[in-house]
């Protein structure tokens, strides 16, 4: 059980940042369901990123733990009811640290990945 | 806990719900985009990917999730202790009775030494009497107490009291009840308020003021049925008139006077009370702000000098006493609670030592399965929660055990309290498991549960865990196990050792006491004491013919073989003293103070005492006869050394003609106080010379004591039935009822059930180690057999181990033993702390039962069949 939970945690922690950071996105531009929200996520990113449902859940119930999303109950024309997940205020704050942070990252790697680019210019 | 279940289960089912929607969708979808409905579900759920991983995966997001890891670890932890259920009803069994034990005890520490008197600020009062050199707290008079008041600068208010008894004329007769006179700020400075009516107040304890009452809150129910229309009512107390004025709080207690029902004031008159040298008064006062004892005491003991300097007659070798108030009121029990806490915490160590080292044979034992779990993953944290949810577990079950019997316990010992001694200990009532023993409780339990999860985790060490697999930790690594566990038994079979000294010298203390001389018979002897109105038998001649009376009528009962007075009753406590001087002898003022007892001329021969020289009174011996005394061997011994006292002549200081009286006997030492006091000088004058209307009729009976009250009873009130008649009492129940007594039984019986039961626990313990240590050593001793051993070496072998566990033990335990007797050597009566014949007889006991217990693993070792012992394994 315990080396079950290490392994879940390494594995995720690259995936984490950027998972947290998709879904508050997502979220930003309007409260979803978790299918809708994974929908998103795949069609946004030209079918690239498939959101791993092992990870989805885990992490929306995690965030929402935290307080930067909040989930309720809604019945849908569909069917079933639906958990609609939505931005706090307090998320709003937290997209905009995880968002400057990936801006940083990127550039970062950026900087990594095209050396000669800066050695050039000065 | 319920609740954390309920709210995981209705989580449990939304998250079910929510991935089965997203479930749903995801085959409408696929649906839409042409599959058929049956394999649209497949592919959604294959896409999805496994349900029970997410779902796991996301319950370990919501947190709690060491609560479902505690939940494990306890119903793992349970069934651990349920697999083996010998060691798991030792250890709770063992536990629970050490607790049990402990919290008992300590709940009586608790309600008399650690609650605060139930006053305004207890801390700061304190008693204050006079002192003398028989007496370190005899009483105040009351001139002294006027000018101690008035003197002194470190109280903010002094006050007195002193015991008294009323005689009251109810529709079913005339009854005695109890009552206490105090001065007018008595209850202001105690801080107590009246439930009804007023509060005493100033000047209403002079003779020029109204007689008022106070009733206590049982006297108001037991006399008035708790009417409130008694305030202002009049009642005749003693054929006196007084004005009821209040009723006192349901919950005032004042131990000194628990019984009294009726609270006047001092209304000082009389010849006593006005007299400087007649002391019957106690003192109470509050320190003043700042005010330390130790100075209080200084300025008092100041002001003592000062007025024996001003009246040399009677204030010579008056001193003084202050001591807080609670040592006042449990000063004596303090001692023996504290020395039967310490025997209790002793049981307790011996208990937990005892689970601890089961502790230890259990980790070895599963050795295996930690390094198994371990190398299957386990992290050294878990394995470490582990072994402390089940000592937690441990130790939850058996403080929950221990508090029970606790409980059972502290209602068993207050059943045996005498209830004599009980009403002078109100602080006992509502004894229970309270806050205070609670967190007590919890106290215990957590430095328990910290010894028992700390034992095995120091046997954790990683690399252990991998030895424990390959199973070779037979030879070196029991070693120092053995060592550790050895020590504990030593400490074990220590701490029994001074439990069992401790048991032997109370004990012995207790029979020395049952079988002092007290200079009497004390079988078959029945003590009721008589009230006399003062307006029918205040004269001499009245009280005597009362007195003559009463003895005729009762020693014509059947069943009476004969009948004494006594102004006081053997073993009823010193005091009522008198302070004598000698005829003839250079007298420079000094106070030869004895004991004063006035007693019919029967009264010796009633109580089988001994005469040694002389005669005893007769009883036309009264006021027309010349004076005549008898003494004491003691005061034979300390006043007339190497002298014949007989016809020698005493009185009083001044030698006053009429106080002058002749000796003409000598009796043997009759024990006035206490069993465990000292024998006072004591002075026997004649009662028909020295009347009361209050005395003591002591009837030697020829059949059971009990069926002869309700006949004095009748007999006495058929002379007057206006005559109180009270304290009821058989004098060989006097005797073991008595405080000296009971302390010294109670001490001894406790701590000898805590000695027995340490015993049996340290010899379990070391039971456990020597059959431990055999078992491990099986093979070694199967090849020093096959080597050609005898059994009969083997045999020295284990026993020679024991012997010296034993051996240690004994002696470590005899230097704490003395040690541990020297500080309860107050409690001791007639032994010494050193007593060597307690120590040889404890010792003996111990080494006995430790090697019996030895023994029987000595002799599976020594049946050990060689072949057998190589093959295992």
């Amino acid at each position: 059980m315990t080396p079950a939970k290490e392994k879940y945690q390494s594995r995720t922690e690259i995936l984490q940042g950027t998972l947290d950071m998709l879904i508050l996105q997502v979220l930003h531009w309007g409260p979803r369901h978790g299918y809708a929200l994974s929908k998103v996520i795949l069609t946004n990113s030209g079918e690239i990123l498939k959101v791993d449902t092992g990870s989805l859940y885990p992490a929306l119930h995690r965030l929402e733990r935290k307080g930067w999303i909040a989930a309720e109950w809604k019945a849908s024309e569909l069917g079933p009811r639906l958990r609609i997940y939505r931005l706090t205020k307090s998320g709003r704050k937290q997209l905009v640290v995880e968002r400057s942070r990936w801006a940083q990252v990127t550039e970062a790697i950026e900087g990594i990945l095209n050396p000669a680019k800066q050695e050039t210019e000065s | 806990m319920r609740f954390l279940f309920r709210w995981r289960k209705r989580r449990n089912e939304e998250l079910n719900e929510e991935i089965q929607g997203h479930l749903e969708l995801a085959a409408r979808e696929n649906m839409e985009s042409g599959l058929p409905p049956k394999d649209a579900q497949t592919a959604a759920r294959h896409e999805f990917g496994s349900v029970a991983l997410a779902e796991e995966v996301t319950r370990d997001m919501w947190g709690g999730r060491w609560f479902a890891d505690l939940l494990q670890d306890v119903r793992y932890g349970l069934r651990m202790l349920r697999k083996s259920p010998g060691f798991t009803t030792v250890a709770v069994l063992t536990l629970a009775l050490g607790m049990g034990a402990t919290l008992a005890i300590f709940a009586f520490v608790d309600a008399a030494l650690i609650k605060p008197l139930p006053y305004e600020d207890p801390n700061r009062l304190v008693g204050v009497t006079e002192s003398i050199a028989m007496f370190p707290r005899a009483n105040l008079s009351y001139p002294d107490y006027l000018d101690w008041k008035r003197l002194n600068s470190v109280f903010s208010s002094m006050d007195v009291w002193t015991g008294t008894g009323f005689l009251l004329v109810t529709p079913s007769g005339t009854q005695t009840a109890l009552g206490a006179r105090v001065s007018d700020g008595f209850f202001r400075t105690l801080g107590i308020t009246p439930k009804l009516g007023r509060n005493f107040v100033s000047g209403e304890d002079l003779l020029a003021a109204p007689r008022t009452v106070m009733l206590s809150y049982e006297g108001w129910q037991k006399w008035f049925g708790g009417r409130t229309d008694v305030l202002g009512q009049a009642i005749t107390l003693s054929g006196d008139s007084y004005t009821i004025i209040g009723v006192l709080p349901r919950d005032f207690q004042f131990a000194p006077r628990a019984e009294a029902e009726f609270w006047t004031t001092l209304h000082a008159s009389g010849s006593c009370d006005l007299k400087r040298s007649c002391h019957t008064l106690d003192g109470i006062a509050r320190l003043r702000d700042g005010i330390s004892v130790p100075r209080a005491l200084a300025d008092m003991k100041s002001i003592a000098a000062q007025l024996e300097k001003e009246y040399p007659d009677s204030n010579r070798g008056q001193g003084a006493s202050v001591m807080p108030l609670s040592d006042v009121i449990v000063g004596d029990i303090r001692p023996i609670l504290l020395v039967l806490l310490g025997g209790a915490a002793l049981l307790l160590l011996i208990a937990c030592v005892n689970v601890s080292s089961l502790l230890l044979v259990r980790s070895e034992i599963r050795k295996r399965e930690i390094a198994v779990r371990h190398a299957l993953g386990a992290s050294s944290r878990r394995l470490v929660r582990q072994f402390v949810t089940e000592g937690l577990l441990l130790v939850a079950i058996g403080s929950t055990l221990g508090l029970l019997s606790a409980q059972w316990a502290m209602q068993l010992l207050m059943r045996l309290i005498p209830a004599g001694l009980m009403a002078g200990m109100p602080f006992l009532q509502g004894l229970g498991l309270n806050f205070h023993v609670l967190s007590f409780a919890c106290g215990v339990s957590l430095l328990a549960a910290a010894v028992f999860s700390f034992t095995p985790v120091s046997r954790l060490s990683l690399s252990e865990m991998r030895e424990g697999l390959t199973e070779g930790g037979r030879g070196s690594a029991g070693t120092l196990w053995r060592r550790f566990s050895s020590n504990l038994v030593v400490v074990e079979l220590a701490t029994a050792m001074v439990l069992l000294v401790g048991a032997g010298l109370l004990g012995k203390s207790f029979y020395r006491l049952l079988h002092v001389n007290i200079g009497f018979r004390p079988d078959h002897l029945a003590l009721v004491y008589v009230v006399a109105p003062e307006a029918r038998y205040g004269k001499d001649e009245q009280a005597v013919a009362l007195a003559r009376q009463v003895v005729s009528r009762i020693s014509n009962l059947p069943g009476v073989k004969s009948v004494g007075i006594a102004s006081r009753v053997p073993l009823s406590g010193n005091g009522n003293t008198d302070w004598i001087r000698f005829v003839g002898r250079s007298y420079h003022g000094e106070h030869n103070e004895v004991n004063q007892r006035n007693v019919s001329s029967a009264y010796f021969t009633t109580l089988q005492a001994k005469l040694l020289r002389g005669r005893y009174f007769v009883d036309t011996e009264d006021a027309l006869k010349p004076n005549v005394a008898i003494i004491n061997q003691k005061l034979a011994r300390v006043y007339f050394p190497g002298e014949d006292p007989i016809g020698k002549r005493i009185g009083d200081d001044d030698l006053t003609p009429k106080s002058v009286k002749e000796i003409i006997g000598i009796v043997d030492d009759i024990n006035e106080g206490s069993l465990d006091s000292d024998v006072l000088p004591t002075v026997y004058y004649p009662f028909n010379q020295t009347p009361d209307t209050f005395f003591g009729v002591v009837v030697r009976t020829s059949q059971a004591e009990q069926s002869m009250f309700s006949t004095l009873d009748t007999t006495i009130h058929q002379i007057d039935p206006d005559i109180g008649v009270g304290g009821q009492s058989i004098m060989t129940q006097r005797i073991d009822d008595s405080q000296s007594a009971y302390l010294h039984r109670s001490s001894a019986w406790l701590v000898g059930a805590f000695a027995t039961l340490a015993l049996l626990l340290g010899v379990l313990g070391l039971y456990g180690v020597i059959a431990y240590s055999v078992s491990q050593r099986t093979r070694e001793i199967g090849v020093r057999m096959a080597l050609g051993a005898q059994r009969k070496s083997v045999y020295q072998l284990i026993l020679g181990e024991a012997a010296r566990l034993i051996g240690a033990g004994i002696v470590v335990g005899l230097v704490c033993s003395v040690a541990a007797a020297r500080l309860v050597r107050g409690m001791l009566f007639g032994v010494q702390p050193g007593d060597i014949p307690t120590l040889a007889a404890v010792a003996a006991v111990l080494a006995v039962s430790a090697l019996v217990a030895s023994y029987i693993p000595a002799r599976r070792a020594m049946s050990v069949d060689p072949a057998v012992a190589l093959r295992y394994e």
